[in-house]
């Protein structure tokens, strides 16, 4: 462990110092030293409801786990020291085959989680984990708990957060048609890969209600997702008049990031004008601005050219594509949002000078985050030019995965030293038979991959098994700043009391081999086929629901929740809160300038065609009105005295009314 | 002796007059060993320049037949068909030439006229600065034309001898971007033609390239033959002129053809600012790069996001801030980096050479400069006020003071930039100084004076541009004179194509020649400058170095702060399209990154129903907009399999993959569609 954090950067190195760096080695039962760190990890736990005001609300209903509650016996949160108050465990048994007692109790399983290590975006720890109606009750060594209890045996694992995927497309249609894995079938194979939460784009149509758009896909998810759910919007035409929807989504729904597209011209784009509103607005509601940068209307005309040079297969869609295109618009949005002080999600990150523009912005101390996805993470843009059309045709995504192999790495790098913040799959995946529909034209090939199910493997194996980061990184990663910067932390993305019991047992030794064939999705063709990967999850906890055990999945339709999200992030929105109450422009009090003007002269083909973007509140100015002040000559043709300087002749010595300070230049 | 004989063989090639002198130049000189080393190198580097130079031929050849000097055949009938300039030379007749200490003899040839235009002159003991090497050398000129650059020349008796003194004898300076027919609603620069070339040839420069701005919706030809109308009666150095594309549609691509292929213009502005005046799209500009790459001219981008500009301007302006100030606020330097990085994109694209006017800003120069790294074909030109003033004045109490700094893109006001753009300029990543000179009085500025988006926007800087660069980079040690050489000459000339007739001391080049004397000082100040604004923007800025003798066209126009230029003697140069210094990387380029496509058997598998309707089918706009739901396909695909994606269906926990194989598709199985 201490190897690997040697390259933390430096400031996480005072938080793992408290850690000390032994945490691998077997726990000790009873002493000193877990207890302190014990401590420390109570300190961060308990109290976290009174600071993330929108987990109180939601869990009004439920037991509050909080210290108080102690006469409950089933909400027991632990505390040091205290001895307990049920006489003993009775399912004292360890072997790998402990999940007998399974006791139906209520709402939710009541489990425990015995010997694994638990493992946090901060530190990793041995202790139990205690789970009951849906939440993590307890945590510690030697917990209290009720009798007849299912025990989930995580000897020799790592206990996590289970995973948030921040963006899937499980129900956006393209050309009419919709993916192949909806929500249940997505949420399934989320589920089966330790993703235990996604956030769905939903495409909301040029000129439809943002409202009615969202209750769609909700009403979609909740009737089938397996898993729990949160919603972006895609904003494809903006204008004036979707603040009111925007803010009762808001205030009302849940909903705090919106996507806007830079690309599909004619189609989705915005323009930066229109891009300059909506993040203004979007800050003002405290919302995240997510952002599609590619330029569209170079694309627009590559793709005219490539169309007119007779390439129409799918390597058409990259040539079209190029890496630069897409790092411009990065560059752009990074630009628009620094100047309205908004902060910027650059969704789909696939390119190393994309990338890049991200990390540079970040070292400006622009508020901007980057997503790379388990696409750009794990293959490259070669396949474009395989020759077997539907494998080709597979790949296509926008922006496209990139040509160079080395990408891959790159965005590794970038992620554990945490210049990129968050993966997810951006998985939408359409059957081959779908993909032809562009067969003779790839601008007409629906845009989309999987991912959603081989993400977190993805990044254990490319990230966490090479060395570049550690576990706690990797949690980080997956789960954590997702759930942190969407709002949603600590219910999601952190095993500690009172967050939802969305837990992952994750075995880093085992590897698995991802094949269309045994994948548990719809779509025939997985862009990851037959690459290896260590680090599976071996068993996934939903919503206090055991969902995977033993390779077998377990899922219940539409038992995912909607989760709601508030406004104003604190990850986000603390730094941008503080820059603009700095950021006040002020003027210059000065006296009235009074002297001489020169006439303009009101021939209107000069005067710009649209004097309002220009000038937009303040009046024309005087063509009509003569000056007084004004010297003699004009400007218009040849003069006689066109050799003589006449540097003096418009410097007014005395003009009428007295000479002011003001035009004095010398 | 090989190097001379080299040169006769090239005879046959040479113009006739460059012969007879180059063919004894070297003979007298064989007594001095150790230099003749050198010499024989600088002779193999300009003898056979018009060899490799196609730019030059080039633009000799149209010279010759219109209204150009003709100087290769020698011909006195071809000289008088230089109509425009011929009149005005009559106009001022005789002006005095002598001060210098040395000996002047009209020589009484039968070729030159007899108004003492066209002189005989040589230039002794000057330290002869070219962009790759300095050497020691006279330069003998006549009929404007460097004839002779050596030790002991032989010279005919009797001309006007100089004495450099051991002063750098560079060429003239070439400002590439002044505005001097710029007009802002409907009212001129305060410096017109004559005024702008006069105090750009006090400042060492002698030749400018003018922006014909027109508005939209005119004519660019008209408007280009209103400009070269003008300079042609008022202009006292050689000019050429930029076209600026205020709008892009097909009728402007007609016009630029004709521009390229008869006008002899080669470089075009585009707007990235001015929402709804100027601007361009990404689309045209896309466009209008691969047009220009066509035709073999540089894009010249004023680079600045006009959308947010708008839209900051607008903010700020209801906030209540309407002073200079302003100006600045609304135009932060991330706007013009952004742009700056959105136009090199482009022109990667297209694989069309992109030079960037007016780099005003640390990041915008840095951006330049990466993106050179990258292999991009980008040049970079940052002006004389953004190499020795910030932004801070824009803050200034006096409103026109304030608004005499007011340009775009604005300077910044991190005061470190200057020094960063002069760092830049010495390494290379940047390669030419502009001005932008574009002077308004105050009376014009005040138009704005309620509205700083109305305030004419242009910054003093032609006649202090060369002094400056000597002063804030070769006097500081970061670059030599050979480089100073470059950015204020030599680059331009390359980049525009005038190389080698101008930016180089060499036989048959231009005699636009600077004796530089690096010791001179003074204080800039509006009182003593040429130029007819009345507020200078470096005002009381003490600057070291300065020209101490100008010649243009072989004639002194300038010598211990006399200025004697001439009004309408500057001659229009054409410029041949495809300069070499752009576009050699863009042609190899072009050659190497063809596309190709994938040769695929054709798909025959299954493909997905898509709507009838023609809005799926076509990638065109209209279609774009119609709202999706979620209707079942009107026609059935025989080969799909029977499953809805709508709604939950009861075999929803079987895998369905295999409903999609087809295994035995009618017509046989194919191995395209085969995915095992």
């Amino acid at each position: 462990m201490s190897e690997r954090r040697c390259s933390e950067d430096d400031d996480r190195s005072s938080l793992i110092s408290r850690l000390g760096s032994d945490s691998p080695r077997p726990r000790m039962k009873y002493g000193g030293m877990f207890c302190s760190v014990e401590g420390a990890f109570e300190n961060k736990t308990l109290n976290f409801e009174s600071f993330s005001p929108q987990t109180q609300r939601r869990r009004a209903a439920r037991p509050q786990p909080q210290i108080t509650n102690h006469p409950d016996p089933h909400s027991m949160s632990l505390d040091c020291g205290r001895k307990p108050e049920y006489p003993e465990r009775t399912h004292a048994d360890t072997g790998r085959t402990c999940r007998l007692q399974k006791v139906k109790v209520l709402a939710g399983d009541r489990l425990i989680i015995k010997g694994g290590k638990i493992v946090n975006d901060d530190q990793s720890f041995y202790a139990d984990v205690y789970v009951e109606d849906g939440t993590i009750k307890q945590i510690g060594e030697n917990l209290i708990i009720p009798s007849c209890v299912k025990t989930v045996d995580a000897y020799g694992q790592l206990v996590i957060p289970g995973g948030v995927d921040a963006n899937t497309n499980l129900h956006a249609p393209q050309r009419g048609m919709n993916p192949t894995d909806d929500f249940y079938q997505g949420t399934r194979a989320a589920l089966s890969g330790g993703t235990t939460t996604i956030m769905d784009h939903v495409l909301v149509e040029p000129g439809a209600s943002l409202l009615t758009a969202f209750d769609q896909w909700r009403e979609a998810a909740e009737e089938k997702s397996c898993c729990d759910f949160s919603l972006h919007l895609d904003i494809t035409r903006w204008h004036e008049g979707l603040c009111e929807e925007l803010e009762i989504l808001i205030k009302d729904q849940g909903v705090n990031s919106f996507l806007f597209f830079m690309a599909y011209k004619d189609k989705y784009q915005s323009s930066d004008s229109q891009l300059y509103e909506a993040f203004g607005v979007l800050r003002d509601l405290g919302a995240i601005a997510q952002i599609h940068a590619e330029n569209g209307d170079i694309i627009d005309e590559e793709q005219k050219k490539l169309l007119f040079l007779g390439i129409t297969g799918p390597e058409g869609h990259i040539l079209s594509h190029p890496e630069e295109v897409e790092t411009e618009a990065v560059y752009r949005a990074v630009t628009i949002a620094k100047q309205t002080n908004c902060p910027l999600y650059v969704t789909k990150v696939m390119s190393k000078s994309a990338a890049e523009v991200i990390a540079k912005a970040r070292k400006k101390g622009i508020v901007v985050y980057g997503e790379p996805i388990t696409a750009s993470l794990a293959t490259d843009g070669s396949h474009y030019w395989s020759k077997d059309w539907p494998t080709a045709a597979a790949f296509v995504m926008s922006p496209p995965l990139n040509r160079d192999p080395s990408t891959p790495q790159y965005l590794t790098s970038l992620l554990a030293c945490g210049d990129l913040q968050v993966t997810s799959s951006a998985h939408a995946s359409f059957s081959t038979a779908q993909k032809a529909v562009g067969k003779d034209d790839f601008t007409l090939i629906p845009e989309g991959t999987n991912g959603i199910e081989e993400r977190m493997s993805v990044v254990w194996d490319r990230a966490v098994s090479t060395g570049k980061m550690d576990e706690n990184e990797f949690v980080a990663v997956t789960s954590t700043n997702a759930a942190k910067l969407f709002n949603i932390y600590p219910r999601k993305g952190r095993i500690a009391v009172g967050s939802d019991a969305d837990i992952v047992i994750w075995n880093p030794k085992e590897t698995r081999t991802v094949s269309a064939k045994t994948h548990n999705l719809m779509v025939e063709v997985n862009i990851l086929e037959g690459l290896e990967f260590r680090g599976v999850a071996s068993v996934v906890i939903s919503g206090g629901r055991v969902v995977l055990e033993d390779g077998k999945l377990n899922v219940t339709k539409g038992s995912g929740r909607f989760i709601s999200r508030k406004a104003f992030p604190d990850t986000v929105y603390k730094r941008i809160r503080a820059r603009s109450k700095m950021a006040e422009a002020r003027g210059v009090p000065r006296g009235n300038y009074d002297g001489p003007v020169h006439d303009v002269i009101s021939v209107p083909k000069l005067v710009p065609p649209t004097p309002t973007t220009r000038g937009p509140t303040c009046p024309k100015t005087q063509a009509s009105l003569r000056n007084l002040h004004q010297s003699g000559f004009t400007l218009a043709g040849n003069q006689v005295d066109d050799h003589i300087p006449r540097r003096s002749a418009q410097k007014i010595v005395a003009p009428p009314g007295g000479r002011s300070n003001i035009t004095s230049l010398s | 002796m090989s190097d001379c004989r080299r040169e006769w063989n090239r005879e046959d090639e040479l113009p006739v007059y460059l012969a007879g002198p180059i063919a004894t130049g070297p003979n007298q000189r064989k007594s001095y060993g150790m230099f003749s080393s050198v010499e024989g190198a600088f002779d193999s580097k300009t003898i056979d320049f018009d060899n490799y130079a196609v730019g030059r031929k080039g633009s000799r050849t149209p010279r010759s037949g219109s209204r150009e000097r003709v100087l290769d055949s020698g011909d006195p009938a071809g000289k008088t068909s230089s109509e425009g300039r011929e009149g005005s030379l009559t106009d001022s007749p005789g002006e005095a030439e002598d001060v210098r200490p040395g000996v002047v003899v009209r020589y009484p040839s039968g070729m030159e006229s007899s108004n003492g235009e066209s002189e005989r002159l040589l230039i002794k003991g000057g330290r002869v600065v070219n962009d790759d090497q300095s050497i020691y050398a006279d330069v003998y000129i006549e009929d404007g034309l460097i004839k002779q650059v050596g030790e002991n020349l032989v010279v005919p008796a009797g001309v006007k001898v100089i004495e450099a003194n051991g002063r750098m004898v560079i060429p003239g300076g070439i400002d590439v971007n002044t505005c001097l027919m710029k007009s802002h609603l409907g009212t001129q620069p305060a410096d017109d033609f004559l005024q702008g070339t006069k105090a750009a040839l006090a400042g060492g420069t002698t030749m400018i390239i003018d922006h014909v701005t027109p508005e939209p919706g005119q004519s660019l030809l008209e408007a280009f033959e209103r400009w070269q109308e003008a300079a042609d009666k008022k202009a006292c150095c050689d000019y050429s002129l930029h076209v600026d594309v205020p709008q892009w549609d097909e009728t402007v691509k007609e016009e630029l053809e004709l521009l390229v292929q008869d006008k002899g213009i080669n470089s075009f502005q585009v707007y990235m600012a001015y929402k709804d005046l100027y601007q361009l799209s990404d689309s045209q500009l896309y466009e209008a790069f691969s047009f220009l790459k066509q035709l073999g001219a540089v894009a010249l981008v004023h680079a600045e996001n006009g959308d947010v500009i708008a839209q900051e301007q607008t903010k700020i302006l209801r906030m209540g801030i309407t002073g200079p100030e302003g100006h600045a606020l609304s135009r932060p330097e991330e706007l013009e980096a952004e742009a700056v990085f959105r136009a090199i994109t482009l022109g990667n694209r297209v694989n069309c050479p992109v030079y960037i006017t007016k780099v005003m800003s640390k990041s915008a120069a840095d951006t330049i400069a990466q993106a050179r790294r990258r292999g991009c074909v980008v040049f970079g030109e940052p002006i004389t006020a953004s190499l020795v003033t910030d932004g801070s004045h824009y803050w200034n109490k006096n409103w026109a003071k304030a608004a005499a700094y007011v340009t775009s893109p604005p300077l910044s006001t991190d005061p470190t930039t200057p020094d960063h753009l002069n760092t830049l300029l010495a390494s290379g990543d940047l390669q030419v100084v502009g001005s932008a000179h574009c002077a308004y009085s105050t009376s014009q500025k005040a138009i704005g004076r309620e509205d700083f988006t109305l305030i004419p926007e242009g910054t003093n800087g032609v006649e202090e541009r060369m002094a400056f660069v000597w002063d804030k980079a070769a006097a500081m040690g970061k670059m030599d004179e050979n480089q100073f050489v470059a950015v204020t000459s030599t680059n331009a000339a390359k980049i525009f194509n005038l190389y080698p007739r101008k930016g180089r001391i060499a036989v048959g080049s231009d005699a636009d020649v600077v004796i530089w004397d690096p010791d001179s000082s003074k204080i800039i100040s509006a009182k003593l400058q040429q130029s007819a604004s009345e507020y200078n923007i470096f005002e009381g800025v003490e600057c070291r170095g300065g020209p101490a003798l100008v010649l243009s066209q072989g004639r002194v126009v300038y010598e211990e702060g006399q200025l004697q230029a001439q009004q309408g003697a500057g001659r229009f140069i054409p410029r041949k399209h495809f300069p070499d210094y752009a576009y050699q990387r863009i042609k190899i380029r072009d050659q190497a990154k063809s596309k190709q496509g994938v040769t695929r058997g054709m798909y025959d598998g299954p493909v997905h129903d898509v709507f009838a309707t023609p809005k799926y089918v076509t990638p065109s706009p209209s279609a774009k907009t119609s709202p999706t739901s979620h209707q079942p396909p009107p026609i059935r695909n025989l080969h799909q399999s029977n499953f809805s994606l709508s709604g939950a269906q009861a075999d929803d926990f079987v895998p369905r993959r295999s409903g999609h194989r087809i295994v035995a598709p009618p017509g046989g199985r194919s191995n395209i569609t085969n995915l095992g």
